[in-house]
């Protein structure tokens, strides 16, 4: 080693897999393996393969959103609004449908309001500067107030054989196609967030986002960019949802913000931004997956599975506090 | 610690007395056991360069710091500060140079939140804490309705309440951090008159300022700390301007600076007429490739200010740059990556480093369009150029993989400069870049600063140090409350006239 | 100008502007009798929007407070059923009321929850563990004492209770926030925390003390709603927490903490309030509620932002006399 020089450092000291070993991520998988039995022994109805692909749609849609929901929250943001972009996007799509619209058109549009709707929060948060949480409270209304405004308590029923592919079609087998469109979002965001600058950009801004800016990020405009696609993701499950309902109505989707920050949170990624990843989001839309079908199997009503939402997405954030509160004593 | 001999006069003795007093932060000794005498009915001037220790042994005296060793003697009598309350209630009270209040708050509320008086039903006396607070406040001259909020207050009316808050609680002892920063003329006046109403109750005023005319019209004793050491003590009347400036800065610039004549080459930079609504005015300098341009004023001179505009955080009102051969006006922290500026903040914790993120991504996070591939990220790439940067830059570091919060703040310092010279920049502005760094860090970055310049680049240096300013600058530019003073070069380069320029001595500003 | 700088004076401006609007149309909208009937029906808007001021004061969110007044309400309805005199009913919603507040209050005091996921996540719990309590089932006007329901509506000195008791508690609020240590406490933890830590307030038990107070709200408007509209069940009041939050965002409380006053909240709460009742008469469908007061919220923050935008430094002297 020469003194012009400064001393080898090495890349890395733990490798890749040794560290996703120990990963909250791992803890995941284990869970939802364990899950796996334990419904299967619980419920001889558990194994059916007609079964599971039918309880997949118990995830797919959430999970679709929460997976840019979880960029959002990696750079420090939040979305509460993706319920009611839903509910905006199907009333959009029934109204058009009820014009006379095709299936292609109707698919357009329904990304064309995501979009729009995540434009709109995004300028918010992002040009403006307001606060995400109140901004997307006030659109959480706003949006599925228009669609109250424009549906009051009526609904629009009879889409097109041809629209009821993307929520009730299977691609081969059991494998629907929301399964298919789920797995593609998962591959799309995993290698964003992972794979390329934006994702390494949306990390940073995370973390500090005021040295991000201080390292020339274009900090506005990769949170633009972030609301823009969790707009985008909310109207493609809100396409699949419309699909598999076959009707809207305006309390169509409500409480999914809920449930999509749950699985982001349940994923591993932190609600103060900076960390997590994609296949975390995917285990813990699995395990919620997992987790409803199984009490459904027994009989247990819905809102009891709610309350049990709740109470994961404050225990899990509240345990690991816990943990080190006690073991600091 | 020698104690200094008691004159046998019948002098008072100190109200409050620190003796020893250290302080320790990770890498830096901020306080290397000083001493500190107080008398009562007596204004003690603390005197000391940015970085003394003067905002250090503020914390310690109201019980925001522990000192790791060292003895508080209040009336002779050892003490401790465990906590903020524990320091007001020995009568120790500080008007902060940052004044730290409530913007929503009227100034009768500002003035006395946690001792408000109360009623015979327990609740607060809007009355009484009304009328207390128009008492204090007409005794101190300040003509401000107790009823409106503070928001809708000037910067030295504030600063006018927290000095009513200090005297609502009934203090021994006065602390004024840089009272006179943001008072005009008449104010300051005001603020003397006041100093002499304090004296005559008896109080112990610990004075802390840069600005010598107001030292010598009304302290009556000197301390000066230099490097967190205490240099020493005494009377005013005992004392010249340059006895005062020349303990101040040493006798000598004792540190060897490693700086390399180099060869000054085109303008590289030239800044005409930034202007901006609150911070600075009229700034015009020209940085030349392979020089190195300091920047010295005081703390809240405005050079950060400056710096950021031109690394375009904020905007400024009116002005332009040339950089190179292109005249623009940098709009967005991106364009000025770009256009080949780049800048390390002062603030490392804030602004430098991305804590949370490993080494070898913030080195890249500038540079990440070179080392991806249609914007797909390269590993590899990305850790051959942050071993390539932090090799240069002697970092210490476990792995590249490590998170940089876990690095000393020199290495993340050099973190932030490898960073930006990935970038291959043609303007580096480096603000306080040695400020709180180990003197090992401190040297590799002296030494790699010179380097820089010598291969071309051009470098502005923004430092409150004066050897550093001194031992590794070309030329020197002087600030003073938003404006360029004085600029020097060659032997006009003394610790002595920048301290002058900066602080107003001799009419080199008004 | 300067009055306009007074988000209070714009906002009953606005009101006033509001009901000039309706009245050129529909003049007995204005009349005293169904101003007052406005003001009832508004109650449970201004109470749970007073206790949401303080938590948003001191820089948190409770979205819980809907689901805290339909708990509580159901445990009135059931304590009713079982035959529990009214005052026993009162003292408990409102000591629920405030555990369940305390919950909140702790998760974010002690274990430094972001008050959002906190409030989210109980939120469902508490409306959950309605149906847990009941099965679904619903508590029907036959099934509650006259008592338990004519209470808020007996009418004294020309209003009924539940409006006195609105009137009540904006004056003790009003004290609280002005008057008592507490109630600053709550403006210096959001206006300055760090400020605020100095000055001998703890953040978190302020915070705490806020949520303990909405819940205690909430658990009082629980009994009221369930008593005046003679009905529980677990729906109740669903979705209402946003009304809250825009009754607290459209009166001018910064929800970054530290500013808002008690006539602005209540002005807030009373301006939805008269659009809610003014839409039937007006002839719009009361389906436009929900959009008109989203929208309302995004103005009033768009409004707040750019009348809060911080100074910068002031380095320059002459700029200091110019500002």
């Amino acid at each position: 080693m020469t003194t012009a020089t400064g001393r080898h450092i090495p890349d890395r000291l733990t490798s890749p897999a040794s560290r996703a070993l120990k990963s909250w991520e791992a803890l995941l998988l284990i869970v939802a393996i364990a899950i796996f039995i334990v419904n299967s022994m619980a419920s001889p109805y558990f194994l059916d393969p007609w079964n599971l692909s039918d309880a997949s749609f118990n995830f797919t849609e959430k999970a679709m959103i929460a997976f840019a929901m979880a960029m959002l929250v990696i750079s420090g943001e939040i979305d509460l609004s993706v319920g009611s972009i839903m509910a905006l996007t199907s009333t959009v799509m029934g109204a058009a449908m009820t014009a006379g619209a095709g299936t292609p058109t109707l698919v357009a549009l329904g990304l064309g309001t995501g979009l729009l709707c995540g434009a709109f929060n995004g300028l918010l948060v992002a040009r403006f500067g307001l606060p995400s949480i109140v901004v997307t409270i006030g659109t959480m209304s706003l949006f599925r107030g228009i669609s109250y405004i424009v549906l009051g308590d009526g609904a629009y029923t009879g889409y097109p054989a041809g629209f009821a592919w993307f929520g009730q079609g299977y691609v081969w087998w059991v494998i629907t196609v929301e399964l298919v469109i789920f797995a593609l979002a998962a591959l799309a965001f995993g290698i964003l967030l992972h794979r390329t600058n934006f994702g390494r950009m949306v990390y940073a801004i995370g973390n500090n986002a005021t040295a991000a800016r201080f390292s020339g990020i274009r900090v506005d405009r990769i949170r633009f960019i972030l609301f823009l696609l969790t707009g985008l993701m909310s109207g493609i499950a809100a396409i699949c949802l419309t699909s598999r309902l076959g009707s809207t109505r305006p309390s169509i989707a409500s409480g999914f913000e809920l449930e999509v920050v749950t699985i982001v949170v349940l994923g591993g990624v932190s609600i103060l931004g900076g960390s997590g990843s994609i296949i975390g989001v995917v285990l813990a839309a699995l395990v919620m997956g997992l987790v409803t079908f199984g009490l459904g199997l027994l009989n247990v009503p819905g809102i009891v599975m709610s309350i049990i939402v709740g109470a994961l997405l404050i225990a899990v954030i509240a345990l690991p506090r816990l943990w080190s509160m006690l073991s600091r004593k | 610690m020698h104690s200094r001999p008691r004159a046998a006069d019948g002098m008072v003795a100190p109200v409050l007395s620190l003796r020893g007093i250290v302080k320790t932060f990770p890498g830096v000794r901020a306080l290397a056991g000083v001493q500190l005498d107080l008398f009562p009915g007596q204004v003690t001037a603390l005197i000391g360069e940015n970085g003394a220790g003067k905002s250090t042994i503020v914390k310690v005296l109201t019980g925001i710091y522990q000192p790791d060793e060292g003895h508080i003697l209040v009336d002779g009598a050892q003490t401790h500060f465990p906590t903020a309350q524990a320091a007001g209630q020995a009568g120790v009270t500080a008007i902060h140079q940052e004044t730290v209040l409530f913007d929503e708050m009227s100034v009768a509320e500002n003035i006395f939140i946690g001792h408000a008086p109360r009623n015979r039903f327990g609740l607060i006396d809007r009355k009484a804490m009304q009328d207390r607070a128009a008492s204090i406040l007409h005794s101190i001259g300040a003509d401000l309705n107790p009823a409106v909020k503070l928001r809708d207050l000037s910067i030295a009316s504030r600063h006018l309440v927290a000095i009513a808050r200090a005297l609502s609680i009934d203090a021994r002892v006065v602390i004024m951090d840089e009272p006179t920063a943001a008072l005009s003329h008449k104010e300051i006046g005001e603020l003397y008159e006041l100093v002499e109403k304090l004296k005559a109750q008896g109080k112990a005023i610990l004075f802390i300022s840069h600005k010598f005319d107001e030292i010598f019209r009304i302290a009556d004793r000197w301390t000066v700390f230099r490097d967190g050491q205490f240099v020493g003590e005494g009377l005013m009347t005992e004392v010249t301007e340059a006895d005062l400036v020349r303990l101040m800065v040493g006798r000598s610039v004792d540190q060897i600076y490693p700086k390399r004549p180099a060869q000054i080459g085109q303008p590289a930079l030239t800044v005409a007429g930034y202007c901006h609504p609150t911070e600075f005015e009229d700034i015009n300098f020209t940085l030349h490739a392979g020089e190195i341009l300091g920047f010295y004023g005081l703390i809240g001179a405005g050079r950060s200010e400056v710096m950021q505009s031109l690394f375009g955080i904020t905007k400024p009102s009116r002005g332009a740059c040339r950089i190179g051969d292109d005249v623009r006006v940098i709009r967005s922290t991106a364009q000025a990556v770009e256009a080949g500026i780049v800048y390390v903040p002062e603030d490392r914790g804030r602004q430098g480093a991305v804590k949370g993120l490993p080494i070898y991504q913030n080195v890249t996070l500038p540079s990440l369009a070179r080392t991806s591939r249609a914007g797909f990220l390269r590993l590899a790439e990305e850790f051959s150029l942050a071993r390539e940067y932090t090799q240069r830059l002697d970092l210490r570091a476990a792995s590249l993989d490590q998170d940089v919060a876990l690095l000393s703040g020199g290495n993340q310092q050099k973190v932030v400069i490898a960073k930006w010279l990935a970038t291959k920049p043609r303007v580096i502005i480096l603000d306080e870049p040695t400020k709180g760094i180990d003197i090992g860090s401190k040297a590799a970055v002296h030494d790699f600063m010179s380097e820089l310049a010598a291969q071309g680049l051009a470098v502005i240096m923004v430092s409150s140090e004066i050897p550093e300013v001194v031992g590794m600058s070309d030329r020197v530019i002087v600030m003073r409350e938003g404006r360029i003073v004085a600029e020097y070069q060659g032997d006009e380069m003394t610790p002595e006239n920048l301290v002058r320029a900066a602080v107003g001595i001799n009419g080199a500003a008004t | 100008m300067s009055i306009l700088k007074s988000r209070e004076a714009i906002l009953a401006l606005a009101i006033l502007a509001l009901l000039a609007v309706i009245a050129s149309r529909f003049p007995a909208f204005v009349s005293p009798a169904n101003l007052a009937r406005v003001l009832t029906d508004t109650s449970p808007l201004i109470l749970l929007a007073l206790g949401q001021m303080a938590v948003i004061l001191t820089k948190c969110i409770d979205l819980s407070v809907a689901a805290n007044l339909a708990l509580c309400g159901m445990i009135a309805a059931l304590m009713n059923g079982a035959g529990v005199p009214l005052p026993m009913i009162l003292l408990a919603v409102v000591l629920l009321g405030a555990m369940l507040g305390a919950v909140n209050g702790l998760l974010v005091w002690k274990l430094g929850i972001p008050s959002i996921v906190v409030t989210l996540g109980t939120m469902t719990i508490y409306r959950g563990t309605i149906f847990l309590l009941t099965n679904g089932a619903w508590i029907n006007a036959h099934q509650m004492s006259a008592g338990f329901k004519d209470f808020p509506r007996t009418v004294i000195a020309g209003l009924p209770v539940m409006t006195w008791i609105a009137l009540a508690i904006i004056g003790l609020v009003a004290i609280l926030m002005g008057r008592t240590p507490l109630g600053r406490a709550f403006y210096a933890v959001g206006g300055n925390a760090h400020a605020a830590v100095y000055t001998g307030i703890s953040v978190g038990r302020t915070q705490f003390a806020a949520f303990v107070l909405a819940g205690a709200l909430a658990g009082l408007t629980g009994y009221l709603w369930v008593a005046r509209y003679a009905v529980a069940y677990v729906d109740i009041a669903g979705g209402f927490e946003l009304d809250v939050v825009a009754a607290c965002v459209i009166g001018g409380i910064a929800i970054a903490g530290g500013s808002g006053s008690v006539a602005g909240c209540v002005m807030g709460a009373l301006f939805l309030g008269i659009i809610k009742n003014a839409l039937p008469v007006v002839g719009i469908s009361p389906f436009w509620q929900m959009a008109i007061s989203g929208a309302a919220i995004l103005i009033a923050i768009a409004f707040n932002a750019t009348s809060q935008r911080a100074p910068g430094r002031i380095i320059l002297k002459q700029a200091e006399h110019r500002t």
